[in-house]
């Protein structure tokens, strides 16, 4: 598998990533993020990550482009479920995800795009 | 290379066991280091003539000074329990030498009385003398050892004590540390934290430091990554119960917490919370107020 499914729910997209990050699916999900976020003129991003084990800085730095690249393309971006080993060794690699909501998870995650998209 | 202890030796001894025995216990009570506060005399007889027995039988077994070998392996069973129960009792590490130590004098009359030469008396001495010896340090490495599972029991507890995550309100925990933050803390508490944040899904976590002495650059920077790290998760971090003097002190030392929420106690963090959740803590009636 080589794409990650992207779903549009409202005014707001959400990527559930289920299996193991690698490098080009990371840059995959970058290019068809963008492409969609203008496609659909969603407000907003919902990225899942509670199903991952392990999140690299690169993968780390391709979630904070995607916020940057939406917040151009008027979306907000909110990253849920990030597990607390994977919180522990962002910290320790020096990775400060700026500019990147974080939620704990969808439910408070939709809440909380919810409230930016009024705002 | 172990030496070969000539084979008269265990002879003697295994023909006189019972002999040795007596005069052991009887020079233990009559020594004057005899502590009838700790230990009882049939205890004490007890454990004399397990070790005696075990000695002989050993030595038949493999007479040489080697007490590594296996054929020794129930007489360090053997000490181990006695130094334990020594320990416990409250003797000190020398005493317990002592107490296999004070064998040797017995001992050593037997074994003039049984040989014939002086040569002879001076070898068998040698070569007994050596594994008392070895097995009187064993006794103290027993009891080393000991202390040592000891310290690393309370320093586990201590790491668990330290770190409790309490529920304060739905959605809010508490977090209160005491001592001093050090990395190895640091990284326990951070897990503890984390995990509670994930299980119990708050939004809000209050970390109090009212109990932590110093905070210096180093603590600080544990702090800040504590934070950063629950920020990631999508949980917000409030750090309260920051002393005057430990203010100061953080600005003469230009440590910088960042741009973490700071309250002064508890309560102001608590409120704080409360107000992020859009909650408000009302009096339920006029009448209770001043009470």
């Amino acid at each position: 598998m080589d794409r990650i499914p992207i779903l549009h729910v409202g005014a707001l997209l959400l990527v559930t990533i289920q299996v193991d990050m690698h490098d080009q699916l990371a840059t995959n999900l970058q290019e068809d993020l963008t492409l969609r976020v203008s496609e659909t003129h969603a407000k907003g991003v919902l990225i899942d990550i509670s199903a991952l084990d392990i999140v690299d800085s690169y993968i780390a730095r391709v979630v904070g482009n995607i916020a940057q690249m939406s917040r151009i393309l008027d979306a907000h971006t909110v990253l849920v479920g990030m597990r607390p080993p994977v919180a522990m060794t962002l910290v320790e690699m020096g990775v400060s995800l700026d500019g990147v909501s974080t939620a704990l998870n969808v439910d408070k995650g939709i809440l909380l795009l919810n409230k930016k998209i009024d705002d | 290379m172990p030496e070969t202890i000539d084979k008269v030796l265990h002879l003697i001894l295994e023909k006189h066991q019972e002999q040795l025995l007596e005069k052991w216990v009887a020079s233990q009570l009559h020594s004057g280091e005899f502590r009838s506060d700790l230990v009882r005399e049939d205890e004490l007889r007890e454990q004399c003539a397990s070790f005696v027995a075990l000695f002989v039988k050993c030595f038949s077994q493999k007479p040489d000074t080697d007490v590594t070998d296996d054929v020794w392996a129930p007489m360090a069973a053997l000490l181990t329990d006695i130094a334990k129960r020594r320990t416990n009792q409250g003797f000190t590490p020398s005493e317990t030498a002592t107490f296999v130590f004070s064998l040797k004098r017995p001992l050593f009359h037997l074994i003039k009385e049984q040989s014939q030469t002086d040569a002879q008396v001076t070898e068998r001495l040698w070569e007994i003398s050596l594994v008392l010896d070895k097995l009187g340090l064993f006794t103290t490495e027993v009891y080393l050892a000991t202390r040592e599972d000891v310290i690393a029991r309370q320093r586990e507890e201590m790491f668990e004590l330290s770190c409790p995550v309490v529920q304060l309100w739905e959605g809010v925990l508490g977090l209160p540390i005491i001592g001093t933050l050090d990395s190895k803390r640091t990284q326990v508490v951070m897990e503890s934290l984390l995990e509670s944040l994930s299980s119990t899904q708050s939004d809000i976590a209050i970390i109090d430091i009212t109990g932590v002495p110093v905070v210096d650059t180093l603590t600080a920077q544990h702090l800040i990554r504590t934070v950063s790290a629950a920020q990631l998760m999508g949980a917000r971090c409030i750090i309260s119960g920051i002393r005057p003097q430990i203010a100061q002190t953080m600005v003469h030392l230009g440590v910088s917490l960042g741009d973490v929420v700071t309250k002064s106690t508890m309560a102001a963090a608590i409120k704080y919370a409360f107000e992020f959740q859009g909650l408000e803590v009302n009096a339920k009636d006029n009448k209770y107020i001043g009470r």
